[in-house]
């Protein structure tokens, strides 16, 4: 069976381009004279502020006396041996994969049951895909009061017996040593994952329902014919069929919670011990707070190729898949 | 062809307007600064005053300046913040970026001399101070908080003082307790609250500079001022065996606060004690503000206040300052401003309503209630020590590592790490 195309990427792309040596029509000068401002400025903007970051990033300048001496990668070494730090990549790494994976499984889950033909589907799409609308600052606002160990969802919780900590508790599940930093899902962690996904879900959910809609019906009939049941059907056929779309909010979602920054400064702060500190809000007081600019670079550049390691491959894979 | 044409044509407009547009927009710039040096450019007066009594007392304070200077304009540039901990990275970017506010609220002491001062980013103001005669206006250890080699660099507005005990009246009497005067009697107390279910101690520091301000006290009351001093000159080391009691005094005090420190600000956690959850308090001074400007306590009636235990005679000091910064287009104007908050009228404006007290030693005590009269007189006559979480001891990447390192005790209580770290930090102070 051919693959079902239903990225609108892969769509536009199906006509495959025969690349020829042409010479250069005025045509092309035109449309390299309408590009170059936007590719000069997002060349300085961009990518120079990357290179002047990582320039940074191996100075000596942590005061608020610029100082451009080589300083090697004494900042990244300092960095990497850090509480703080070390504390903060744990985090990441435990906030990206839980978050992912609940954004997947809900909006999947969310957009099947939305696919059935109900009633009302567009004020459930409505309803899921408000938060987005957000920004992370109120979410995290809203989600730390309805967190707080002594208001919100705790005053239903307390007479049940249920006293929870949510993200002031210090407790981290795993617990072994590595480094200086005891490894673990910290608990805490969840209390923003919980927000973090209330927030994203309606994206995924919006990509999948866009995806359901994709496939065709001669695809669920043809299986129904060969006698698969629903789940079957959900299992074996359609969720495979949903996997580029997968692949899609992995990379976004992936992106955005290896830079997170604003849900958890308005959330938590770094909270008691770091447990809930990322390297976003580290590169900010670091930088802005400890006058280490040197320092906060290389914080920077650590993050830029932490969401490197998700995006280029992605890069690639497309850039393959398109021609 | 002719499509081809027309769409040459409209990038040549593009172009065209793009560049015109750059230079109108230089001549209105030109006209603007032209204009200016008539008129005046804005006065912009850059501080995190936005709380409650802060922010009545700033106002006050514009209003005076307005009242005697009605042709310049002024503009109120206040970033929120606790501590101004959001206003100082605001603060940095513009100053880095060469584009300072015409004047900013800086702490005295080494967040103003190595930081600003030591970065040559301000201008020095002996002949404002000479012209006003305020040499001996001001206490002269406070002008020596403003200075760097010889030149004054700011103007104290007031005086906050951070070795403060603050207690709930009600909940001391009902038990039959006295406000402890040493550490030692400070844990009786506590131990007989938290044997009545009562949280003995109010935290709160989800921002971690008020447990660092928990901290300096315990520092200031174990080791005396003078030691408290030299640990932030490098002449006393955190390895010092009086440093390691203070640790574990600290770490000792962390058993009697309450459980979910780390989720409130320093207004919630006076917040415990104004509602009777809490007994006792150690925080600054604006705590008064809050109680009796927010809450609307009454002094000596719902809350009463001592000085830390063990800290009696001893003045933790927290003044906040302004300065004139280099390049700014109008520093007559700045200058006329800072001339008002150095007056006995301006200061005497500002503190009653933020709750602090005046910076000059000739000021009017009759403008303040029972807490200022008595904290003007201690200030006459207490040893004056800097404070480390408000940036008067040290510069603030210190500052800034001391909280971490803080963050990491309250919850780890790892005396030896926490101490080390301390050590470590503290080889960057002798620079």
């Amino acid at each position: 069976m051919e693959k079902v195309n239903i990225t609108p990427a892969e769509k536009t792309a199906a006509v495959p381009a025969v690349r020829k040596k042409r010479k250069w029509t005025a045509d092309h000068w035109l449309a390299a004279a309408f590009l170059a401002p936007s590719v000069i400025l997002i060349f300085l903007f961009v990518y120079g502020f990357i290179a002047w970051t990582g320039y940074v990033s191996l100075s000596n300048w942590n005061s608020l006396v610029p100082d451009w001496s080589f300083a090697g990668l004494k900042n990244y070494w300092y960095l990497f041996h850090d509480f703080r730090f070390q504390a903060d990549l744990r985090n990441t790494l435990v906030f990206t994969v839980l978050f992912i994976a609940a954004v997947i499984v809900l909006g999947q889950l969310l957009a099947i049951l939305l696919d059935q033909n109900l009633r009302g589907e567009s004020l459930f799409r409505n309803i899921f895909f408000f938060p987005m609308a957000l920004s992370f600052v109120v979410t995290g606002v809203v989600w730390q009061w309805l967190f707080n160990p002594s208001t919100g969802v705790n005053l239903f919780l307390k007479p049940l017996g249920l006293d929870s900590k949510w993200y002031t508790d210090t407790t981290i599940l795993g617990g072994f040593h590595w480094g200086k930093i005891e490894f673990g899902i910290p608990v805490a962690i969840i209390a923003v994952v919980v927000a973090a996904v209330w927030q994203m879900t309606g994206f995924a959910v919006a990509m999948y329902l866009a995806g359901l809609r994709a496939i065709p019906d001669e695809v669920r009939e043809a299986a129904r014919m060969d006698g698969a049941t629903e789940f079957q059907l959900y299992w074996k056929i359609i969720l495979p069929l949903l996997r580029p779309i997968t692949v899609s909010v992995i990379i976004i979602m992936a992106h955005i919670s290896l830079k997170i920054f604003d849900l958890i400064y308005a959330m938590t702060g770094p909270g008691a011990n770091f447990v809930t500190d990322v390297p976003g809000v580290y590169m900010f007081e670091t930088t802005f707070r400890g006058n280490y600019y040197a320092n906060g670079a290389a914080i920077a550049i650590v993050m830029l190729l932490s969401v490197a390691i998700f995006i280029v491959p992605y890069l690639i894979s497309s850039r393959k898949g398109g021609s | 062809m002719r499509k081809k044409a027309s769409a040459w044509l409209a990038l040549a407009l593009g172009i065209g307007m793009a560049l015109s547009g750059c230079s109108s927009s230089n001549s209105s710039s030109d006209n603007a600064k032209q204009g200016s040096q008539k008129a005046g450019e804005k006065l912009e007066i850059f501080s995190w005053w936005t709380g409650a009594g802060e922010e009545d007392g700033l106002k006050a304070l514009i209003k005076l300046f307005q009242e005697k200077y009605p042709d310049i304009e002024v503009e109120n540039a206040a970033v929120a913040g606790g501590a101004g901990t959001n206003a100082k990275a605001v603060l940095a970017s513009r100053m880095q970026g060469n584009d300072p506010p015409s004047t900013f609220q800086v702490h005295g002491g080494a967040e103003l001399n190595e930081g600003w001062v030591a970065a040559g980013k301000m201008e020095p103001l002996n002949d404002l101070y000479e012209k006003e005669g305020w040499m001996d206006k001001f206490p002269k250890a406070l002008i020596d908080m403003v200075s760097k080699d010889g030149n004054i660099y700011s103007v104290p507005v007031n005086i906050h003082r951070g070795n403060v005990l603050w207690y709930n009246k009600k909940l001391f009497a009902d038990n039959g307790l006295q406000p402890p005067k040493t550490f030692d009697e400070f844990f009786q107390v506590a131990d007989k609250l938290k044997a009545k279910g009562i949280t003995p101690l109010a935290l709160g520091d989800k921002e971690p500079w008020a447990a660092t301000h928990l901290f300096e006290n315990v520092l200031l009351g174990t080791l005396g001022t003078e030691n408290y001093k030299k640990l932030w000159t490098g002449e006393l080391s955190f390895n010092d065996p009086q440093v390691k009691q203070a640790v574990e005094t600290f770490k000792k005090m962390l058993n009697y606060i309450n459980e979910d420190h780390s989720s409130r600000n320093w207004q919630d956690a006076a917040q415990l004690v104004a509602e009777g959850k809490a007994a006792m308090y150690v925080m600054g001074d604006w705590v008064k503000g809050y109680f009796v400007n927010d809450l609307k306590l009454k002094v000596n009636e719902d809350f009463g206040y001592v000085p830390v235990p063990n800290t009696e005679g001893k003045f933790m000091v927290i003044t906040d300052t302004f300065g004139l910064p280099k390049g700014v287009k109008n520093p007559d104007d700045v200058k006329k401003f800072l001339a008002v908050l150095g007056s006995v009228e301006g200061q005497d404006a500002f503190n009653p309503l933020k709750g602090s007290i005046p910076a000059r030693i000739d000021a009017d005590p009759s403008k303040y209630d029972e807490y200022g009269k008595q904290t003007m007189q201690d200030f006459k006559t207490a040893e004056l020590a800097p404070s480390l979480a408000h940036g008067s001891a040290a510069p603030e990447g210190f500052v800034t590592k001391v909280n971490q390192a803080v963050n990491i005790f309250v919850t780890q209580k790892d005396v030896k790490t926490f101490i080390d770290t301390l050590a470590s930090a503290a080889t960057e102070l002798k620079k």
